[in-house]
């Protein structure tokens, strides 16, 4: 599997990454293609009617009683926001005016 | 006051009169002078001290808890409540815990005291402590080498004798594959015996909360305190936790790896220890016959594709916005997503955060994260197999002891390579422990590895515990 730019584009979006820098996308595309290329190992393997392994836990349906309990106050919600004010988070604007 | 190194010292040292105040101080200063390590990013001096007077008081009223006297480090990926946490990453840089991790509250409860959190690799994400934002930790037994990883900071608070036992978490070996370069001892439990709550999710399937320390005795204690079901992590089991103790198992049968020790790249010294353990432990009684490491060469890639698929997901929620590194160059929302977290995160982090998000990305889905997970699957299978017909399955934590810094920073599947002996007992859920085992000719240790079927802690503890490691 090789990665061209035009993918690398498109994955660094999905995940709000920022490879634009020449120097870094030339990096990451070498190195993601050597990682491609041992991962391709897994073809080697038959799994022709293997269900994926989802869950790793025996549990199911873990519910509680519909009561409630203390969450995070809006206090402590906003300590650790790099922008706020006394009762909100601030954003940038999100709707350009144009 | 004479070296205290394990807890059990500990107590000797409580019972004949030294406060927990007094071997609090110690460990401080201890950690203050070996700061050289870079073991630890913070000291947590005033919490512990007044920990170790409530400590001190309870053993005064005789309501000390049963880990009173217990020197504690922590990763910096587990939350302590107003104690900052950081996953050794700058786009955590400041960040203060809103709760604590259900484990600490356990431990806290039992009368440990938390003397710092200790360094790692940027959100676990390394197997040589080397991704830390914060700088590299040093081996304590050679400064020139790495202390293994993730938990890189916390193997090396317990081998250079600063706390008596430390919490790691381990996703493909973190705890295990730092305690075999370190000559400690590192458990990773069943997935779901210990509650994830509070710890800084990497790998959500994979992930387990455990202890270092010097002896299996003292890890089994702090695993007791720790382990059981917990309302705040809806993946811990609801069986019951009972405390396990360490007597000697009657005759067991053990599956031995002997691929893996004869493999190329298995160190002489490694292969030569593991063959005379085989033959001790039969002399011993027990039965040791040869199996086979299913799938090896498909084992570190299912977890890369598997863990990072989960990393990149989990890792959505660093967006500049509610906590965290925001950049100030940006301009716009989008952009705020998108600088914060590239200039919060490291290279690796970021690599990891592509692939997971390549493998889980329309058109690669059931190419690589679909086959991975049937594969893991497979995996999972055959582990149970063997351990159906066996109590333990025997093989080294790794192939080598610990190299130099740099060594491997420039090949990624090198360092992924690491995780080749340990990533059986994530992707397959069993708890799997690391010995000391014995040194190569540079005096480096290096260690044995047992799995035992999922929730087997006790026979696992027990063999650890008795194991004829010399």
């Amino acid at each position: 599997m090789k990665l061209d730019d035009a993918a690398l584009d498109r994955i660094a979006e999905l995940a709000r990454l920022d490879f634009s820098d020449p120097d870094r996308r030339a990096a990451v595309l070498r190195d993601m293609e050597r990682v491609l290329a041992f991962v391709e190992q897994l073809n080697t393997v038959d799994t022709r009617g293997v269900e994926p392994l989802v869950f790793m836990t025996e549990e199911e349906n873990v519910l509680r009683d519909d009561v409630a309990l203390p969450g995070v106050s809006k206090q402590d919600a906003l300590r650790n926001a790099p922008v706020k004010d006394s009762d909100y988070f601030k954003v940038p604007r999100v709707v350009d005016k144009g | 006051m004479r070296p205290v190194r394990t807890l059990r010292e500990a107590r000797e040292a409580v019972a004949s009169g030294t406060t927990v105040r007094a071997l609090t101080e110690a460990a401080l200063a201890e950690a203050r002078r070996q700061q050289d390590l870079n073991a630890f990013l913070e000291l947590f001096d005033a919490s512990a001290l007044e920990q170790a007077d409530r400590v001190d008081a309870s053993l005064r009223t005789g309501t000390a808890g049963p880990l009173a006297g217990l020197l504690l480090s922590i990763k910096d990926n587990i939350c302590y409540k107003d104690h900052r946490t950081g996953a050794s990453s700058r786009i955590l840089e400041g960040f203060t815990s809103l709760y604590s991790a259900t484990a600490v509250e356990r431990l806290l409860a039992a009368g440990a005291v938390i003397v710092g959190r200790t360094n790692c690799d940027e959100f676990a994400m390394g197997s040589s402590n080397e991704t830390s934002a914060y700088g590299p930790v040093a081996n304590p037994l050679d400064p020139k080498r790495v202390p293994g990883g993730s938990s890189g900071g916390a193997a090396a608070s317990v081998a250079a004798g600063i706390v008596h036992a430390a919490l790691g978490s381990d996703t493909g070996g973190s705890i295990r594959q730092p305690a075999s370069f370190t000559g400690t001892v590192g458990l990773k439990p069943t997935y779901g015996r210990v509650s994830r709550y509070g710890l800084i999710a990497f790998a959500s399937s994979f992930d387990q909360i455990g202890p270092f320390g010097h002896t299996v005795e003292d890890v089994t204690d702090v695993y007791n305190a720790m382990a059981g079901v917990d309302p705040l992590d809806s993946t811990t089991s609801s069986r019951p936790a009972p405390p396990v103790t360490l007597e000697h198992t009657g005759p067991l049968r053990i599956a031995y790896y002997r691929d893996c020790v004869e493999r190329p790249g298995v160190a002489p010294a490694v292969r030569e220890a593991m063959t005379a353990l085989v033959e001790r432990l039969q002399r011993a009684g027990h039965t040791v016959e040869p199996a086979e490491l299913p799938l090896p060469d498909q084992q570190v890639p299912t977890y890369y594709i598997i863990a990072t698929a989960e990393a990149s997901s989990n890792l959505a929620r660093f967006d500049g916005i509610h906590y965290g590194h925001r950049s100030k160059a940006a301009s716009g929302v989008e952009d705020t997503y998108r600088l914060s977290r590239s200039e919060g995160f490291g290279p690796e982090v970021q690599r990891r955060i592509l692939l997971g998000t390549f493998v889980l990305s329309a058109g690669y889905y059931d190419a690589y994260y679909a086959q991975a997970q049937k594969v893991r699957r497979l995996i999972r299978e055959a582990t149970l197999r063997t351990l159906a017909r066996h109590d333990l399955i025997l093989l080294p934590t790794c192939p080598i002891t610990a190299f130099e810094r740099g060594a491997l920073a420039a090949d990624p599947i090198a360092m992924y390579l690491q995780d080749i002996f340990t990533v059986q007992a994530n992707l397959a859920g069993t708890p799997a422990i690391s010995v000391p085992l014995g040194t190569d000719a540079d005096g480096m240790p290096f260690g044995a590895q047992l799995l035992a079927a999922p929730f087997g802690e006790e026979v696992l503890l027990r063999a650890a515990a008795h194991l004829p490691t010399r």
